[in-house]
């Protein structure tokens, strides 16, 4: 993350982003699929490195093998395969959806995961006991603990997704400059959708 | 280089910043607006910290205005500066000169630095 100054001199966090063009590389329709989707590709991959039935896959759609595909359902446009998506549809001060995977934070208490506030004191007899859930629940009524009770477990590694503003795009260096922060670690992927 | 870090020299704008350090005395010229007017103030006192690096980089200013001790941060490279001047370069050990707000009067003052001419 850095910063960035607006022209009243306002001083915005921003997270710097590489992207460049997403290509299509299938487009799934009712008739061939069941459902209709389109398919985008990112990221410049090895053709080494590329397993022979994903070679056909970028082959069939006229572009060079990619890193990461992903699917996205219930566009209104229309696209055909092999279409190239510019960073020029993007500009300045527009607001945008963004999906990430946040950083898995492995196993953790309630206190971190749900936000609990822990059992009151240090002090007065009370030991062991900080970062503890509390009561569960009611004794002979009713007799269980009820489903989805917020308690400890893996935490992190979720989709996110939330709304920002994209604060600035350089165009030639294929840079997004997106307000604020985003989930997931650096060089992690994420979606950003108008 | 990081990536971050390239991005982020391209973003600091292309403008002469003096060498000034804690310690230091300057003036800071600062755009304010008010409405669609904009007129420039001048907060002078003792750099008593620069903080962060790149773009980020802010330095704390600290004056004694009415008998009261007032810091302000600036972003060092903020487009509402719109100069900064050096009175005098002062003689201290450390990088940060918080002890300065423990102190009053007297006490308070900074040794100027001497420097070979």
């Amino acid at each position: 993350m850095t910063s960035f100054h607006d022209e009243n001199g306002k001083m915005i966090p921003v997270t710097v982003i590489k992207a460049g063009s997403s290509f299509v590389s299938q487009v799934k329709t009712d008739d061939t699929d069941g459902y209709k989707a389109v398919q985008l590709a990112f990221g410049e991959k090895k053709e080494k490195n590329t397993s022979k039935p994903m070679k056909g896959h970028f082959e069939k759609a006229g572009i060079s093998p990619k890193k990461k595909l992903v699917e996205f359902r219930g566009l209104k446009e229309d696209f055909s395969v092999g279409q190239e998506l510019t960073l020029a549809s993007f500009a300045d001060g527009e607001k945008v959806t963004l999906v990430g995977t946040s950083k898995g934070k492995g196993f953790q208490g309630v206190v971190k995961r749900h936000g609990f506030s822990g059992v009151g004191m240090r002090t007065h007899g009370q030991h062991d006991r900080l970062r503890a859930p509390g009561s569960m629940g009611a004794s002979s009524f009713p007799s269980r603990v009820f489903k989805g009770k917020k308690m400890a477990g893996r935490t992190g590694n979720d989709r996110i997704k939330l709304q920002t503003k994209i604060v600035k795009v350089l165009a030639d260096q294929e840079v997004l400059l997106v307000k604020g922060c985003i989930p997931g670690a650096k060089g992690s992927y994420v979606i950003i959708r108008k | 280089m990081d990536f971050i870090k390239q991005i982020e020299q391209q973003l600091i704008p292309d403008k002469k910043i003096p060498d000034f350090k804690a310690g230091d005395n300057i003036n800071v010229h600062y755009k304010i607006i008010e409405g669609s007017k904009e007129r420039i103030q001048v907060f002078r006192g003792d750099v008593i910290q620069r903080k962060g690096s790149g773009l980020t980089q802010t330095f704390t200013v600290r004056k004694i205005s009415n008998g009261v001790g007032v810091e302000r941060v600036f972003p060092l490279f903020s487009p509402n500066i719109d100069l900064i001047e050096v009175n005098k370069h002062g003689k201290v050990r450390r990088a940060k000169i918080f002890y300065l707000r423990d102190l009053k009067g007297k006490a308070a003052r900074i040794k100027e630095k001497k420097t070979a001419r």
